[in-house]
């Protein structure tokens, strides 16, 4: 759970800071996302590394959805009678939310590459202009787009939040001290990447990149 | 005070039980939480009806066999408190109280509310203690021990093996129960030579055993009535990812 976690959270550092060439302008993001299919060259052919990482991540999505499967599997086991009263103590709203949350985030994804990998549920879908093709997906008119992806980003920031900080005590963090610091640094990390990633289709909406 | 206890009834590991309304009167504010139930067994008995089943024994709350789920929090609303010293103060006249018996495939219920927790001392049978016979306490100078991990050590130990961690836990694991065990020794000088052979064994034997598996929610820790702290389960995890690279290793 924790490796394959790490893996994905590395990419979506990468992806978030890689999402923020967006305020530098249509052609240096347009460069930037051409690039990506040239990275590694001219050690490997062109769209080999891109190839790679793809193959990387889904083993990596398919590890954490297999191994939370396992494990949610063996908590029905674990309880077969239920409480007729059943009272939470430690509120812990991203704890209890990793696994419906989780579903929301591969749903999500799967929308996302529709969207703008492959284009297809792209209003303008044109491959030769991502920049193009972000800002008419994050339109005025189309803000139920907009508020999707709020929406699953927020999911996302509460998966990260209790998932970097389970990471870190299933790695071996043990002491009270360290478990705040993880904590913290779960939250801080949390905000500070779906932040980054909220200030793209904010930045279309306000009209701050067209 | 008058109360209505809605007590879950069993007959035995077979009968599917069920929830059974009880009501009870001039319940005292300064009566434990075990003391109304034996009043209201006192009363079942007179009407010649069956008793309801419990476990208890020390009732200072230091022997760990009281289990009782009551309105869905395992030993009642009071943190830090077992269910023998919760009093009937914490609750207020005419309230509806739910009980409930620890639920876990690994803790099969006996009878109405007693559960059979042998699956803990299965999990201890696998390496909870120290192979060698260490005799009587030797003088405390000589073999040093630092404070801090006394004092970690201790905290560990206070546990009392009641199984309301499983209760509590939304997995049904019993891993903070296990991590104290482990910590308990693993912090001391004593327990150094089977560390490694000691977690590996435990947790296996709490797999086996039908407890789920951690996802570090904190709902144990909330409930342990001994305050274990949660960080406990991370230093379980670290002499397990150790142990594992050792047995790679060898």
């Amino acid at each position: 759970m924790a490796v394959t976690g790490i893996i994905l959270v590395l990419f979506l550092i990468a992806h978030m800071l890689g999402n923020l060439k967006i305020f530098t302008g249509e052609t240096s993001f347009d460069h930037y996302a051409h690039w990506l299919r040239d990275i590694g060259t001219p050690l490997l052919p062109t769209t080999w590394f891109l190839w790679i990482q793809r193959t990387v991540l889904t083993v990596a999505v398919l590890g954490h959805i297999g191994a939370a499967t396992l494990l949610a599997m063996r908590s029905r086991a674990a309880r077969p009678v239920r409480y007729a009263h059943r009272r939470k103590i430690h509120v812990n709203y991203a704890a209890r939310t990793m696994r419906w949350g989780g579903v929301i985030i591969l749903l999500f994804v799967i929308y996302h590459i529709l969207d703008l990998t492959t284009g297809h549920l792209n209003p303008k879908g044109d491959p030769a202009n991502p920049y193009g093709n972000v800002v008419a997906d994050f339109a005025p008119e189309r803000w139920y787009v907009t508020l999707f992806y709020t929406l699953a980003l927020v999911t996302l920031g509460f998966h990260l939040r209790h998932g970097a900080f389970s990471a870190f005590r299933s790695l071996g963090q043990q002491t009270p001290k360290g478990e705040r610091r993880a904590r913290i640094a779960a939250l801080v990390f949390a905000v500070a990447l779906v932040g980054g990633y909220l200030l793209v289709p904010f930045a279309v909406i306000t009209g701050l990149v067209s | 005070m008058n109360l209505t206890l809605r007590i879950w009834r069993q007959h035995g590991p077979e009968d599917k039980g069920r929830m059974v309304t009880y009501p009870v009167q001039d319940v005292s504010p300064d009566m434990s939480f075990l003391e109304m139930l034996d009043v209201l067994n006192e009363r079942l008995i007179l009407d010649g009806e069956e008793p309801v089943a419990f476990d208890h024994d020390c009732r200072e709350g230091i022997c760990g066999m009281c289990s009782l789920m009551i309105n869905g929090e395992a030993h009642g609303p009071q943190r830090g408190t077992t269910a023998c010293q919760l009093h009937m103060r914490q609750f207020s006249d005419g309230d509806t109280i739910d009980i409930e018996p620890w639920r876990a495939r690994a803790f099969p219920v006996v009878k109405d509310l007693v559960v059979n927790r042998n699956a803990f001392d299965q999990i201890i049978a696998a390496g909870g203690y120290v192979t060698a016979p260490t005799g009587s306490a030797p003088e405390a100078h000589s073999v040093p021990v630092p404070k801090a991990d006394a004092d970690a050590a201790f905290e560990s130990a206070a546990c009392i093996g009641c199984g309301a961690c499983v209760a509590a836990c939304p997995n049904g694991s019993g891993m903070l129960f296990t991590a104290a065990k482990i910590t308990q020794l693993s912090l001391l000088p004593q327990g150094q030579p089977e560390r490694y052979t000691r977690v590996i064994g435990m947790v296996d034997a709490h797999d086996e055993a039908g407890f789920g598996g951690c996802t570090n929610i904190g709902e144990c820790a909330a409930a342990c009535p001994k305050g274990i702290p949660l960080n406990t389960i991370g230093r379980l995890n670290r002499d397990y990812l150790k142990a594992t690279a050792k047995r790679a290793g060898s």
